[in-house]
């Protein structure tokens, strides 16, 4: 899965879709961070929205988003929203990630140093599969009031998964990972996923591993995070275990995330929080957004940015002084993001 | 407005109700000889009828024994300890076959904070609604080709009216006036829309209750951040996220000795704790009983016997607050009995 973006003129062009609620506050964030620390990228902003505006541009935007994100193979975005009242109208983030088969989700759950909640150490990682499940978005009404609503599993997809969390493992020195399930229920498509996951746990016989139900992780999770290292599994319960390990830690607004496939990776907070309830109160919480920026960095090679980026957003968390609201604070996404600028400059 | 799962039963000439009583395996029986003790002692009108429900195979199916089967349809009500399912000989599970016997549509889980045991979370006190005949639980499954499954979820509107209904109900009878349905109609539009759209219709019937709905992940973040704004609610939801989010709540007051849990139905409910067997401690006075203890309040409440249900509840709180007398598994001595004395001594 090695790939190379285009570099012209010494600088990588990279897809931004702020998305809607705190989308655009937060990538006005990094936008700046970014220009601050002179990192060479170049965006391609394309605000494409998922709220029901009575646009017609929007399935156009949504188009054009698509071919930026195959032509740069890189991308920062925000949260689509996803009205429930629309129907036969399938959500862009979930058809995004399934046009572009950007098929594993990496979200980092990791305790903020100097940051205290509930829990101590916690240092997970949720690796979900993207493209099929209980997103597969097949459903019927076979008589009126009876709704069959398809959950695919395929060998195929639960194979690349599971290589994909180990190799995830094995390149972050991670010791453990977990299959999650719920195979005692829905013997065949997560027996699958499980069975599948263990023929590939052979080839990586220096890992420990181990599997357990959906239930009962989640229930671990929020008695004993600690216990779990690399965690792999189906689409819905990614998105379940995704918010409550970010709730584990301070919330959605410092979890960063990735989507990435075979040739296209795209950055994304790693809850998926669209946040209208805050938007344009200057209130959001940038930090979810810069660390993924920060891991789009990394992915690139660019670790001395990633590394000043990443430094600066913890320091000013654990430092206190500048905190959002959902961490406890006051401060506004602006006096955060300058905190962070501050914290940048001093370090050089 | 027809009350929905309506117990049914009636005292006997001595004044008494009769309950069915599965006692279980492993430490089904210590911890139900608690119960027995401690109803006694608070006069608590009911008289158990214990039966046995050790699973047979009838043509190739997992059965449970008539008698079972009449008791529970007689008293309408049963108190249950743990079962453990054998394994390998074609069995379906015990609890799910007598799920499936009784119709027993809804699955409530409170969840309460136990003064004495000390969790990241304090004062939690949530009460959630599952879905218990279908959604993802319909055992439809097929293989396409190889290498590809599908898995069949199933939302009804008759199922998920039934069990909204039992939730608005529920909440009035707890005297909380706020019901909240979870879904992910974002995604499974048609599926979980049916689920949502019913809520909507239903939550007319109960102008007194305040209605919203939440999706799945905003309440998976929003309760392990902090659960105090779910303690005025009562949350109704598929099969799955039921499940999932029951087992959660549990995990919130330190796990699943502790929770107790009914199962509705029309016709009869059963009241069990949601705890295993616990072989690894069967027969050695070890175990905790307050689970089935909690579960066989709830049973009383749906008899309708509020005051004892109060008196009984008391005691086991204070007991446990007290600290003095606990068993192993909270850190105590104490025996089972030792336990029970202590619960008796405060009625
Ligand atoms: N970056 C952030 N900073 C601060 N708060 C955030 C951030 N991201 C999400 N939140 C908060 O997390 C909560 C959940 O987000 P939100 O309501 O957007 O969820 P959602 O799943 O997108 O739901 P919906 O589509 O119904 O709005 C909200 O209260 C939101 O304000
Ligand atoms: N009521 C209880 N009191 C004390 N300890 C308990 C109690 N219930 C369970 N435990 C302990 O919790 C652990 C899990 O036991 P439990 O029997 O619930 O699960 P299990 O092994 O899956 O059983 P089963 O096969 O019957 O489902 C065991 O170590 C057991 O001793
Ligand atoms: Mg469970
Ligand atoms: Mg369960």
């Amino acid at each position: 899965d090695i790939f190379k973006p285009t570099k012209y003129g010494g600088k990588y062009t990279v897809t931004l879709i702020p998305g809607d609620g705190i989308g655009a506050e937060v990538a006005e964030s990094v936008k700046t961070v970014f220009k601050a620390d002179n990192v060479p990228v170049e965006w391609e902003q394309i605000d494409v929205s998922g709220v029901e505006t009575g646009n017609k541009h929007a399935e156009e935007l949504f188009r054009e988003s698509l071919a930026s994100l195959r032509r740069n193979k890189l991308g920062l975005k925000g949260i689509l929203h996803t009205p429930v009242e629309r129907s036969g109208h399938q959500s862009f983030n979930v058809a995004l990630r399934q046009e572009l088969d950007i098929y594993a989700s990496i979200v980092l759950i990791k305790s903020i140093p100097g940051y205290q909640t509930r829990h101590k150490d916690v240092d997970l990682c949720i690796i979900r599969e993207n493209t099929e499940g209980e997103y597969s978005g097949l459903e019927h009404q076979s008589v009126p009031g009876v709704v069959e609503s398809l959950k695919i599993i395929t060998r195929a997809k639960s194979e690349r998964i599971a290589k994909f969390a180990f190799s995830f493992a094995m390149a972050n020195n991670r010791k453990k990972v977990t299959c999650i399930h719920k195979a005692n229920i829905m013997k065949l498509a997560d027996g699958l996923f499980r069975n599948t996951f263990k023929k590939v746990a052979e080839d990586y016989p220096s890992l420990e591993t181990g599997d357990m139900i959906v239930d009962n992780a989640s229930m671990q999770a929020v008695s004993k995070p600690q216990q779990f290292d690399v965690m792999v599994m189906p689409n819905l319960y990614g998105g379940i275990l995704s918010n409550i390990g970010a709730a584990l830690v301070g919330g959605p607004g410092i979890i960063p995330g990735c989507n990435m496939g075979r040739d296209i990776a795209v950055f994304e907070p790693g809850c998926r929080h669209v946040g209208l309830d805050i938007q344009g109160k200057d209130q959001a919480n940038p930090s979810a957004m810069l660390l993924s920026g920060a891991m789009l960095l990394r992915h690139l090679g660019l670790d001395d940015h990633a590394n000043r980026i990443s430094k600066a957003v913890y320091d000013v968390i654990s430092e206190g002084k500048f905190r959002t609201r959902d961490l406890g604070g006051n401060a506004s996404t602006h006096e955060f993001t300058r905190a962070v600028l501050d914290k940048m400059e001093a370090a050089i | 407005k027809d009350k929905v799962a309506k117990f049914n039963g009636t005292k006997n000439k001595d004044g008494n109700y009769t309950v069915t009583l599965i006692e279980g395996d492993g430490i089904g029986p210590e911890i139900a000889q608690s119960v027995k003790d401690i109803f006694s002692a608070a006069k608590v009108p009911i008289v158990w009828e214990p039966v046995d429900v050790t699973p047979q195979l009838k043509d190739g199916k997992t059965v449970i024994p008539d008698a079972a089967i009449d008791s529970v349809k007689k008293n309408y009500v049963a108190l249950k300890g743990p079962l453990a399912t054998p394994v390998g000989k074609g069995h379906v599970s015990l609890n799910l076959t007598l799920r499936r016997t009784f119709n027993l549509f809804a699955n409530v889980r409170p969840c309460r904070s136990i003064a004495g045991y000390k969790t990241p979370y304090d004062n939690v006190d949530t009460h959630l609604i599952r879905e218990n005949t279908e959604g993802e639980y319909s055992g439809i499954e097929h293989v396409v080709v190889d290498g590809v499954v599908q898995s069949i979820k199933l939302i009804t509107k008759a199922a998920s009216e039934r069990v909204l209904r039992f939730a608005f109900q529920y909440a009035e009878e707890i005297g909380k006036n706020k019901v909240r349905a979870v879904h992910k109609a974002t995604i499974m539009k048609m599926s979980d829309g049916l689920f949502l759209g019913t809520a909507r219709e239903v939550s007319k019937e109960f102008p007194n209750v305040e209605f919203d709905a939440e999706l799945l992940d905003n309440t998976c973040l929003k309760m392990v951040t902090d659960p105090l704004p779910y303690n005025d609610k009562v949350l109704v939801m598929p099969n799955l996220y039921g499940d999932i989010l029951s087992d959660m709540c549990a995990g919130l007051i330190g796990g699943l000795g502790l929770t107790p849990s009914g199962n509705i139905g029309d016709e009869c409910s059963i009241f069990e704790a949601v705890h295993g067997s616990a072989p690894d401690i069967a027969g050695k006075g070890l175990a905790n009983p307050t689970a089935l203890l909690l579960s066989s309040i709830m049973m009383l409440r749906h008899m309708g016997l509020f005051d004892h249900a109060l008196k009984v509840e008391k005691a086991i709180f204070d007991t446990l607050a007290d600290g003095k007398t606990l068993t192993g598994d909270l850190g105590g001595k104490a025996k089972t009995h030792e336990y029970a004395a202590a619960i008796i001594s405060k009625l």
